[in-house]
């Protein structure tokens, strides 16, 4: 059994305990715990079931990489799935469950699938589930996704903070062990600014765990005194629980850093992205043992000979009494020597190499363990904890040569460099043939904007095997780094090491050599994902050669430890399975994030109101206190309606448009792009951005216009002003203000950089508010103060004046068909203006109205709505606006592309207005009409759809506008709008224009 | 996450600051062109792996266009220069070739 020791653990503090529940039991631990230790000193060796056969799983690692260890923390607004229990530090309090198991973890019913493993080859799923097609959405993919998967994702909304973090950084180190430590001081030292970044809480990494010693001393103390060196160097930022989550391009970094995940009690953020650009980026972040593949070794119990030797020392937790050691290198025998040091049994070593004679060998079989070399692990007997081992020759078959009793196996299949990091931009891989692992390539290294290597690996994820070069290389990383941005590192001396020298490793892919199909069916490779030695191999035989293609047909190293311990081994598998060396099949791309970080992190504070900040009119506050319904329009808010007590939106609708038709009504119209040109050339770059002249508009006067884009289809359209010889005012709709400008700018810098003109946005300056209706002049000469008659100012016509006391700008243009006075006043008087118009209108039940009634209005008047009858297909052409296309301009934005034939194809869908037979039915938006014919490819042929439609109230009847085939030529006719139901709507081709078509109401 | 230098403010930007527009120095092709002269501006751009021009705008520094000489392949950035000009400076050109010997020059 798993237990917590009399004494040891660098980490933990005794006199503090902890409690904690797991699956619902209070079980305690210590502070400096992690998750895993403490369930391991509480002899809780399951911990989860695995992803596809339901088998039990154990603790198997003690940091990132760990792949069973998944559990659900915290509860509501705070629960999180799929957290590593090795990850996760310790704190009173913790409520962890464990995942994918029902109805428990001791007893879950999905173990069923482990003896239908046979049935469960990889590609099941595809090859199973493909027929019958529609079996797929309601039947097979319910089933599968209730029963596979890891945790469950969290029903409330996340009750935590997150935050960002901007910051730049000469280097930037990931990891904290004794290279990036010795790289950040030699960084430091030259002057660099550096940012260093451990992932766990913990200073040192493994050297201190290892034994070695450094400059006289145990790694431990070097690693003490260099980081209080470090802490009193004012260009040097230390970091931990703070992990380099991925490099991106120019050195663009992401660093996550868990604030509160150990302390939840602690007020701020629970974690913090950093945003960083790095000049450098040194990646000193490690070496992750790979298990061993033998039959059985997924067995709770079955650990990395790292780990075992992690929680003995670091947490003083011993995960079993009786530990047998399988290995191919001398690494695995530092932790039988600590075992037996602790107390501990260790039974056997099972050696893979026949001659195995470094000076941890000696030392092992001095302290009198038995090492049994040339030997396999042919079997782990057990199920859901380790109950003995049989032992084969490693060069035969799997014959079971003895059975040895033990509750745990320490397992060691040699180390790989954690290469991630130097992957993210391109960083490229050698094999090392010694080592039996893929270590950076520093002539193939990522590449930033000036074309330099701006990522050097250090330490033993360089390929640094020994703490002495692991020292030396992280020297030399932190000083190139400094002397690249700029800096001149003085030497610092590689410290004195004092540690064994280990004889080579021999690379072990299957254990033993020649095992039988039934042993490799029961050896797992990538443990997460349920994939063994055996699918792989099936992989291979149905012609899924690339690895990338291996890895989604089978899963191998998917999901959230994305294969750390599992790739390599797997690719051994692959590349013996096609004849091929491992550096030829090669690995699988490794993206950002090394390690899952949270959603929250992601959004930081981008959430509820400030997800998307919305703009708002002068007069937003008076519309919410009075009814305003609002809906968004571009990055507004507007009102749709004013909604009185008891009154439905539509009764609204409807009550606006009459009062605005019939007596007086007001609009906020201050969403309206504006946008000034000036210039000497402004005439001639209007005349080539809007589609009519505009140089022959007369000051003092408007004139309606549209832009096409150089293709030819309709982009945008308002009223322009020209407000003196060299200026003008150019409105735009309200999703296209800075759009618009964007464009103007773009032409203006890009291609007619040769004139004079300037372009200024002032959609904000200004607030504008349409009065309108029969009643509006009156309404203005109650205020008074300028001369606002028919006379003074026409229709189209605009003049500068003061309205009640204010600065105001009124155009005489109309999107209603009605008299109407659009009036601009500086947004600061907005309100004040507003107020005005309201007191002066009283009298006239002058009533403001929304979008909505906006729209029915300038649809009974067949005008166009950027949005509705334009789609981007769409050229001014198609909706009746030819007028509006100048033909005496030899060029404008658009004018060759309508030359083309598709443009002048008289098949083209053109705007007609349609009513309804019946005059209560109202066709649903964007309804496709048919006539019977079909298409190139026999489905129905479309002849027409419906761009705009709505109640009238002023007809009493429906309204709608729509683009069909030959629909001018087709007056009066009657056409169909099938519904999804199959009912038909009849409706006839009528005029757009359904109201005033004369044009009397506006121009009075 | 690219940087690029705005000539117009003369600093450093990120591509969060950036907007991106396309191939620079494209002839425009208006009324009385042929329709593959047309075609050709309006929608044909070659894709090149390696040494391209393209038009950038800092969209929220100065919002000035400019243009930036960057290798499509490893996101080397040869540097940026004025929107106002119809081919790349020739000292540009020069240090491209440079560090790109197969780089066969500026072509329309």
């Amino acid at each position: 059994m798993s237990t917590r020791l009399a004494s040891g653990g660098r980490f933990i503090d005794r006199s503090k305990k902890q409690d904690f529940t797991f699956d619902g039991k209070r079980l305690s631990g210590f502070a400096g715990d992690t998750l895993a230790s403490a369930l391991l000193a509480n002899d809780q060796m399951l911990v989860g079931r695995s992803f596809k056969y339901h088998r039990p799983r154990g603790i198997v690692a003690s940091g990132p990489e760990e792949p069973n260890a998944l559990v659900g923390t915290g509860q509501g607004g705070r629960f999180e799935p799929n957290n590593r229990a090795t990850t996760t530090e310790l704190y009173s309090g913790l409520k962890a469950v464990s995942q994918n198991r029902w109805p428990s973890l001791e007893f879950d019913v999905g173990s069923v699938n482990t003896a239908l493993a046979p049935f469960f080859p990889a590609g099941f799923y595809y090859k199973t589930f493909i027929h019958p097609r529609a079996f797929w959405k309601h039947l097979f993919e319910p089933v599968i996704r209730w029963a596979a998967g890891l945790g469950n994702a969290p029903k409330e909304p996340d009750a935590d903070r997150y935050e960002y973090a901007y910051a730049h950084f000469d280097v930037v180190v990931a990891g904290g062990g004794i290279a990036g430590l010795a790289a950040a001081l030699q960084a430091a030292s030259a002057g660099a600014s550096v940012l260093i970044a451990e992932q766990s809480p913990n200073w040192g990494g493994r050297a201190p765990v290892d034994g070695d010693e450094i400059d006289g001393k145990p790694a431990g103390a070097w690693v003490d005194a260099t980081v209080a060196k470090l802490r009193t160097m004012q260009n040097v930022q230390m970091r931990s629980r703070a992990m380099v989550a991925g490099i991106y391009d120019h050195g663009y970094t992401l660093v996550y850093e868990r604030l509160q995940d150990h302390a939840p009690q602690v007020n701020g953020p629970r974690h913090r992205l950093w945003r960083v650009r790095a000049g450098r980026v040194i990646a000193a972040t490690g070496a992750i043992e790979r298990p061993l593949s033998f039959a059985g070794n997924d067995i709770p119990g079955v650990m990395l000979a790292s780990a075992v030797r992690d929680y003995v020392v670091n947490y003083g937790v011993s995960v079993g009494d009786r530990v047998v050691i399988a290995t191919n290198n001398d690494d695995a025998y530092r932790t039988a020597i600590t075992l037996t040091e602790a107390g501990l049994s260790v039974p056997v070593i099972v050696e893979a190499r026949a001659d195995a004679e470094g000076d941890l060998v000696k030392k092992a079989e001095a302290l009198g363990i038995r090492v049994a070399k040339g030997m396999a692990i042919s079997k782990v007997k057990g199920r859901k904890r380790v109950e003995a081992v049989q032992l084969c020759s490693q060069a035969g078959e799997g014959a079971a040569l003895e059975t040895v009793k033990c509750d745990a196996v320490a397992m060691s299949g040699g180390w790989s460099p954690v290469v991630h990091l130097w992957s993210h931009c391109g960083g490229k891989l050698n094999w090392d043939d010694a080592h039996a692992w893929f270590a950076p390539d520093p002539s193939r290294g990522p590449t930033n904007q000036d074309g330099l290597v701006n990522v050097i690996a250090a330490g033993i994820a360089s390929g640094a095997k020994d703490t002495s070069s692991v020292l030396a290389d992280a020297l030399k990383a932190g000083a190139t780094a400094a002397k690249e941005t700029g800096y001149k590192p003085a030497a610092i001396k590689a410290p004195k090491v004092d540690a064994p020298a280990e004889a080579p490793m021999l690379p072990v892919w299957s254990m033993p050599q020649g095992a039988s199909y039934e042993l490799r069916s029961k050896t797992w490779l990538d443990y997460q994902n349920d994939v063994k030695v055996t699918d792989v191999q099936l992989a291979a035989r149905e012609g899924f050669e690339s690895v990338e293609h291996t890895k989604r047909y089978t899963t191998l190293g998917m999901a959230t430890d994305q294969g750390k311990l599992s790739n390599i081994n797997g690719l051994a598998v692959l590349a013996d399975s096609l004849n091929k060396d491992i550096p030829q099949v090669g690995t699988t791309t490794f993206r950002p994030p090394y390690h899952p970080i949270s959603m929250g992190s992601i959004a930081g504070d981008a959430r509820g109101e400030l997800f998307k900040p919305i703009r708002k009119s002068p007069m937003h506050d008076w519309m919410d206190a009075n009814g305003g319904f609002w809906e968004p329009v571009a990055d507004w808010r507007r009102p749709y309606c004013y909604q009185k007590d008891g009154e439905s939106v539509e009764e609204a609708v409807h009550r606006e448009i009459m009062a605005t038709r019939t007596s007086v009504g007001l609009l906020d119209a201050s969403t309206l792009g504006k946008i000034i040109v000036k210039g000497p050339d402004a005439a001639k770059f209007l005349d080539l951005m809007y589609t009519n002249m505009m140089s022959t508009l007369k000051v003092g006067r408007c004139r309606y216009g549209l832009m096409c884009t150089e293709n030819g289809f309709l982009a945008d359209d308002g009223v322009v002003a020209r407000l003196s010889e060299d200026t003008f005012l150019c409105h735009t709709t309200s999703g296209g203000s800075d759009r618009i400008h964007a464009h103007l700018e773009e032409w203006l810098q890009t291609e007619w950089w040769d004139l004079k003109v300037h372009t200024v946005n002032v959609t904000e300056q200004y607030a504008q508010i349409a009065v309108v209706g029969p009643n509006a002049r009156k309404v203005l000469e109650k205020l008074g103060g300028m001369d606002v008659s028919a006379e003074a100012l026409p229709f189209m016509a605009f003049a500068d004046g003061e309205l009640g006391g204010i600065k105001v700008r009124p155009y005489r243009i109309s999107f209603s068909g009605e008299l109407s006075y659009e009036i601009a006043v500086p947004a600061a008087q907005g309100q004040a203006f507003w107020d005005k118009c309201l007191e002066a209108g009283a009298e006239f039940g002058i009533t403001p109205y929304g979008t909505e009634a906006l729209h029915v209005m300038r649809a009974e008047k067949g005008f166009i709505m950027i949005g509705d009858e334009t789609d981007g297909t769409v050229i001014p052409q198609d909706l009746g606006l030819n007028w509006a296309i100048s033909k005496k301009k030899d060029d404008f934005l658009g004018k060759r592309a309508m030359e083309r034939t598709h443009m002048t194809d008289p098949d083209r869908w053109k705007l007609v207005g349609l009513e309804t037979l019946d005059p209560e039915t109202v066709l649903p938006d964007g309804a496709y009409a048919v006539d019977g014919s079909v298409d190139a490819y026999g489905n129905k042929a479309t002849v027409g759809r419906v761009t705009s439609t709505y109640r009238s109230p002023t007809l009493g009847r429906s309204i709608a506008m729509g683009l069909v085939k030959y629909g001018p030529d087709r007056m009066g006719d009657v056409i169909d709008f099938p519904e999804l139901n199959g009912n038909i709507i009849k409706a006839r081709i009528v005029d757009p224009v359904f109201y005033d078509n004369d044009g009397e109401k506006q121009n009075v | 996450m690219l940087i690029l230098h705005c000539p117009n403010c003369n600093t450093d930007k990120c591509e969060t600051e950036l907007t991106p527009g396309g191939q620079a120095h494209l002839t425009r092709f208006g009324p009385g062109s042929s329709d593959d002269e047309f075609e050709n501006y309006l929608f044909n751009r070659p894709n090149p792996k390696g040494v391209h021009f393209e038009r950038w705008r800092c969209s929220y520094g100065c919002g000035k266009w400019f243009h930036a000489a960057r290798c499509t392949a490893t996101l080397e950035v040869f540097g940026t220069y004025s929107a106002q000009t119809t081919e790349p400076p020739k000292a540009l050109i020069t240090k491209i070739k440079k560090k790109r010997p197969d780089f066969e020059g500026f072509t329309k």
